[in-house]
């Protein structure tokens, strides 16, 4: 059974065509022509045709948390929001930081209509303290490791680990990437919005950007002594950016993401002390998101990553700092970011699928260039629909997106992974 | 009339106008003359169940409402628990809602963390007052305090407000620092820089380090409450180094003016805020304050939820409750 997608304008990092896409049963592309037929034929009339989206920054919360999120339902949002890879975080329960845990969420996620990429957590349990089996983890072709939801704490187990990964990048074949979530704790303990004129207002205890932007200029200075490759995950604040921006022009092989709350929020949203808004690192100020926007435009920040962070209503509705923080994402992203990110539609597509690719290590099937003999991870995006975020119709379990009632542009149409029409029409087909 | 409290609830004194918190200390005459009476009791909320829901402890603050309940003639009750308990298993809107099935027609909401009484006003149809949320609001506290400097010194415009100590840690600092900028009042905040918010930005106040040097300008002297764990936060070195740069002494007493009131929203760390001597000056006025604050708490709770409703909101039709 062959699909073929017709009528759409192809764009990716080789550039821009007008062409049909010819999809074979064995999940590759066959052909890229004008006026191909196959067994089935998706509509992409005045729709773009992309490679799929890779997100590197998703929680869905399995094994542990299943009431808010299982990997079915959040790799079914992904599908909707036009992502063909998830990039899974560690802090489930237990924690993965082991080979059983990689094991049952790959298992989890075989028949998943995204491609379901864990990673592993640094330290066991994600505590901070020792040092998690990277090695046993790099031969199960796991290539991220990360604490996410927390940062590394100990700057001497940092280095350690650092110099670690190193050791293991041929094991991978490729180099080992440490992912942090930057955030002192010493200086964000007791805050939980950003620390600022409204957290000032509103007397709620706030974080300073300093405390994200230590760890960052730390962990370039421990990449300088140990040559580790890192990547910093949701930069928020105008000085990280900067921080990333001379690492870069200086060499060292950093990347980094930025969430689409970071560069479309603002913490004046935290005045309903509505904690959907309570997000961690928490939204800042216009001109850190002007500064995240910049980075995106700049090359500085690689990657738009959601931190798809589902929790459920009952967690939610607790006084703002009880909360536990985190955003839905994964169906809203390409909207907020053709919304708010200030680039242009090319670019978006670069920062949302093949560069986050290149990252997690999965570009010689996602992310890559539609042609012939290439896996089919693919979305059609119809850039001009317009449509109304509700929680409520999210196919996540939960509904905490901050998006709620607002009107965006762009909609995914069809999203192919592994060559399977997995969303048609706007509807996940199963 | 008030905006603030047109939605029927009580959050926050962000919001509301001059002359609207002006209109709740004109009514608060009535209540107060009603105080003085020797059967201080009217029926103006009989039948009508008001429940305190204090996830914090706080004696005096939820005795002046239980008493300015009882003077209205409305029934009580009491919910009391740590908010931690809370934080698993039953949410916060599980709570409320087993509260309000009780039958109660007003909750009023101690909470140690800020907008938690913003976030039960969204889930409930009894009206909402904020009897202290955190570090964020306490109107009531504010409206005692506008309404304690009416009865002293008359008009706020133009008066001098030093506001002393923990202004950051202070739901009551944020609350009066909105009413008496609003009611035209001139305020200056006196505090070492750790005790000062992050941001100042949109609040319309001086702000000095040097208490001495405020003192002969200043109309109204009121100092907060210093909570000893912040020497453990490292905000202060100690209470010795505060009481020695911002403790109202006899000596600091003096520089005021002599026609100056001191207040304090209690309870008073005697010794530290203030020293036992100057607590005992005629020009402290925290125990007017103490019983002023059942009055604007009658005042508050006719208008939310007795005839004084009218005034807020125009009568809804028959037998469409």
């Amino acid at each position: 059974m062959s699909t073929v997608i017709h009528g759409g304008t192809i764009i990716d990092a080789s550039g821009q065509q007008q062409a049909d896409v010819l999809i074979g049963d064995d999940g590759r592309i066959e052909a890229v022509a004008q006026n191909l037929s196959g067994d089935h034929h998706l509509d992409a009339s005045g729709c773009i045709v992309s490679p799929g989206f890779v997100d590197l920054h998703s929680h869905l919360r399995e094994p542990g948390q299943e009431v808010a999120e299982t990997i079915e339902t959040g790799a079914r949002g992904g599908a909707l929001g036009g992502y063909t890879a998830l990039v899974t975080m560690p802090n489930t329960t237990p924690t993965t930081d082991c080979a059983a845990v990689v094991e049952q969420i790959r298992t989890l996620g075989k028949n998943a209509l995204c491609e379901i990429v864990p990673t592993a957590a640094m330290t066991i349990d994600r505590l901070g303290q020792e040092m998690a089996p990277l090695g046993e983890l790099v031969d199960l072709g796991i290539g991220i490791f990360t604490d996410d939801g927390t940062g590394l704490q100990d700057p001497r187990l940092m280095r350690r680990i650092m110099e670690y990964s190193t050791g293991l990048s041929k094991r991978l074949g490729r180099p080992v990437i440490l992912a942090q979530h930057c955030e002192v704790e010493a200086l964000s303990k007791g805050g939980y919005m950003h620390e600022g004129e409204w957290s000032a207002k509103l007397g709620i205890g706030g974080q300073p950007a300093e405390a994200e932007e230590l760890m960052v200029a730390r962990d370039i200075a421990l990449m300088r002594l140990t040559g580790a490759h890192m990547h910093f995950q949701h930069l928020s604040t105008a000085g990280s950016v900067e921080l990333v921006r001379a690492a870069k022009a200086e060499g060292l092989p950093v990347t980094a993401e930025a969430t689409t709350h970071h560069f479309s929020l603002t913490d004046a949203a935290c005045a309903t002390f509505d904690p959907v808004f309570k997000v961690h690192p928490p939204l800042r100020t216009d001109s850190d998101v002007t500064a995240v926007r910049q980075g995106l435009a700049d090359g500085t920040i690689d990657a738009i990553a959601t931190d798809h962070a589902p929790h459920t209503a009952h967690d939610k509705e607790h006084a703002f700092d009880l909360a536990p923080p985190g955003m839905l994402g994964l169906e809203t992203a390409f909207s907020v970011a053709l919304e708010d990110s200030g680039l242009d539609l090319p670019d978006i597509l670069a920062v949302m699928s093949w560069q986050p690719a290149i990252i997690a290590g999965l570009n010689d099937h996602q992310g890559v260039n539609v042609q012939p003999g290439a896996a089919a991870n693919l979305c059609v995006i119809d850039p001009d629909a317009t449509w109304t975020v509700s929680g409520q119709a999210m196919a996540s379990r939960s509904a905490n997106t901050p998006y709620e009632g607002r009107t965006l542009r762009g909609r995914i149409r069809h999203t192919i992974c592994a060559g399977e029409a997995v969303v048609v029409d706007g509807e996940a087909q199963r | 009339m008030s905006n603030a409290l047109v939605d029927g609830n009580l959050l926050g004194i962000e919001g509301m106008t001059a002359t609207e918190i002006e209109e709740i200390l004109d009514l608060t005459d009535i209540f107060a003359e009603i105080s003085q009476r020797p059967i201080p009791k009217v029926p103006a909320l009989r039948g009508q169940t008001i429940a305190t829901l204090f996830f914090e402890n706080s004696t005096r603050t939820r005795l002046s409402f239980d008493t300015a309940a009882r003077r209205l003639s409305a029934d009580t009750m009491t919910f009391g628990a740590g908010s931690s308990s809370l934080s698993k298993g039953e949410s916060l809107r599980d709570t409320v809602e087993v509260i309000e099935a009780y039958g109660a027609d007003a909750l009023i909401v101690r909470h140690p963390m800020a907008g938690t009484a913003q976030r039960i006003a969204n889930w409930t149809d009894a009206v909402v007052i904020n009897a202290g949320d955190g570090c964020h609001e306490h109107p009531t506290q504010a409206l005692l305090d506008a309404y304690t400097l009416r009865q002293h010194c008359g008009n706020l415009t133009g008066l001098r407000i030093a506001l002393v100590g923990d202004i950051d840690h202070s739901r009551v600092a944020r609350s009066n620092v909105l009413a008496f900028t609003a009611l035209g009042a001139k305020v200056t905040l006196v505090a070492p820089a750790t005790l000062l918010p992050s941001s100042l930005t949109g609040w319309p106040v001086e702000v000095s380090h040097d208490l001495n040097a405020v003192l002969e300008e200043t109309d109204v002297c009121y100092l907060l409450r210093l909570q000893h764990e912040r020497i453990s936060e490292g905000l202060i070195p100690s209470i010795r180094e505060y009481v020695t740069d911002f403790g109202m002494n006899e000596k600091r007493a003096n520089l005021l003016p002599s026609e100056a009131i001191i207040c304090h929203p209690g309870p008073t760390n005697r010794g530290v805020e203030i020293d036992a001597v100057v607590a005992a000056d005629p020009r402290a006025v925290i125990l007017d304050q103490v019983a002023n604050g059942v009055s604007v708490r009658m005042a508050v709770l006719f208008l939310l939820l007795g005839a004084g409703r009218d005034l807020i909101e125009s009568p809804t039709a028959e037998g469409n409750k």
